[in-house]
């Protein structure tokens, strides 16, 4: 099907694209990659008044990667971030969960920021950016403001983004050392969204116990919901650790809903069993960097 | 309603070409009816089936998820500007046609777009990375079996033409 019409705006500035949303209010949408937006259009699930196409508007393309973590601008696309060999050395992660994202040709076009901005819970970036507790840049013509992964998400594709304002970009935060990480998920298809999904954190401590370990589940809640699991994996040295009663605590926690796809039952010991392997495999993770 | 339309200018496989288009208008449309190259097939029109894929600036994107006016100023290479200056097929299209690799040809198009930057950016793909690349494209007839030796053949043409 085909779009409905509506006013296409295709700011040069960021300030010129502020104003225009300023005025179109709640009935304007920011168009970044598009490959969500796009598709809502196109089966007429939305139809804002007001376009505001951000693709000219210079230097929102950036990726930015430091020791505190990498910075993506609203124009960086998922097969950039993916491609950034900076980005991957700070976050491996970020690599980790964009080849789950759709397939190649989809990444090519589709922004990580406006995943988050989408909000939705089957999606892996929202996930990322709830385990390790990054936040999001929104500016507006009144300003900025950094909005935390944890006040973001609010319901399933629904986020604290306010009318008038712009994701300028998104900040994932560096792990400390001998930390390690891990994406898996089933999907009927490589490349659909997962039926469920854990991403998983693991920081090991000087004498290779785990420090810290935490997942953020997708497919089995509104938002992402993220697990501290550190207390179910007690102070045993990670290499003989049994994730069991961590993967056991993911399960207690999550709260699925069936669908045609799959029960609720299913996602939830689904959870569990992927859980225990993400833990396994970032704890793997962690031990390779001390080596 | 009378929407605003827009001026949009589009380098299609080389040529420049100008069109009109209200902000609404696909890429995949404006291809088809605006610049009458039909080549650009329109399947699910929501970036599940990758028939209506082109390169953009080199990169295969869905065209059913672009706005043409969003393409304004690029460059777009469709499937009917695969074939070489002299009209010759190429690789990756001569491949296709040895394997088989067609049957009613509708997801045809978005397949040789996909394959041909594929090959350009990995020419020598593992059976594995094959599959991945095309598993973004829909086919109902082939069951991919013979799209997959295309992959790999095309790349084996590439090569031999390279080394030639």
């Amino acid at each position: 099907m085909k779009p409905p019409p509506f006013d296409y705006h295709g700011p040069a500035t960021l300030g010129e694209a502020l104003d225009v949303l300023a005025e179109a209010g709640p009935d304007g949408k920011v168009l970044a990659g598009g490959q969500s937006l796009i598709p809502l259009l196109n089966m007429r699930l939305a139809a804002p008044g007001h376009i505001v196409d951000v693709n000219r508007v210079p230097g929102l393309d950036k990726i930015e990667a430091g020791p505190a973590g990498v910075r993506v601008g609203a124009l960086a696309r998922h097969a950039a971030v993916e491609r950034s060999p900076e980005a991957a050395a700070v976050l491996p992660l970020l690599r980790q969960a964009l080849r789950l994202v759709a397939h190649p040709v989809i990444r090519n076009r589709g922004t990580v920021v406006g995943s988050l901005v989408h909000a939705d819970p089957s999606a892996e970036m929202p996930a990322v950016l709830a385990l390790l507790g990054g936040s999001v840049r929104l500016a507006s013509r009144g300003g900025e403001r950094e909005a935390p992964a944890a006040e973001f998400f609010t319901g399933p594709m629904e986020s604290a983004l306010r009318p008038g304002e712009l994701a300028v970009s998104a900040f994932f935060p560096a792990l400390p050392a001998r930390s390690g990480t891990a994406f898996h998920e089933v999907a009927r298809r490589h490349g659909d969204y997962a039926v469920a999904g854990v991403a998983a954190a693991v920081t090991l401590d000087d004498d290779l116990r785990v420090a810290a370990a935490r997942v953020a589940c997708v497919s089995v809640g509104p938002v992402p919901v993220v697990v501290d699991v550190t207390a179910a994996c007690g102070t045993r040295p990670a290499a003989s650790a049994g994730w069991e009663a961590a993967a056991a605590a993911v399960r207690d926690r999550v709260e699925p809903e069936g669908d045609i796809h799959a029960t609720a039952d299913y996602r939830r010991h689904l959870t569990g069993v992927l859980a225990a392997r993400a833990l396994r495999d970032a704890a793997a993770a962690a031990h390779g960097e001390e080596a | 309603m009378n929407e605003t339309r827009h001026r949009v200018t589009l380098t299609v496989n080389g040529v420049v070409r100008e069109a009109e288009v209200p902000g609404r208008r696909l890429l995949s449309d404006c291809l088809r009816h605006d610049l009458g190259l039909t080549g650009t097939h329109v399947g699910c029109e929501h970036g599940v089936c990758g028939a209506c894929t082109v390169l953009l600036d080199g990169e295969p994107v869905r065209s059913c998820l672009t706005l043409a006016v969003t393409a304004d100023g690029h460059e777009i290479t469709t499937v009917e500007g695969l074939a070489r200056g002299d009209g010759e097929p190429s690789p990756v299209q001569r491949a296709f046609t040895e394997c088989h690799a067609l049957q009613c040809g509708f997801c045809t198009p978005g397949f040789l777009c996909t394959v041909t930057a594929f090959l350009r950016d990995n020419p020598a793909p593992s059976e594995e990375e094959a599959l991945e690349a095309v598993a973004g494209n829909l086919c109902r007839c082939t069951g991919y079996q013979n799209i997959l030796k295309a992959v790999h053949r095309a790349a084996e043409i590439q090569s031999e033409e390279g080394g030639a």
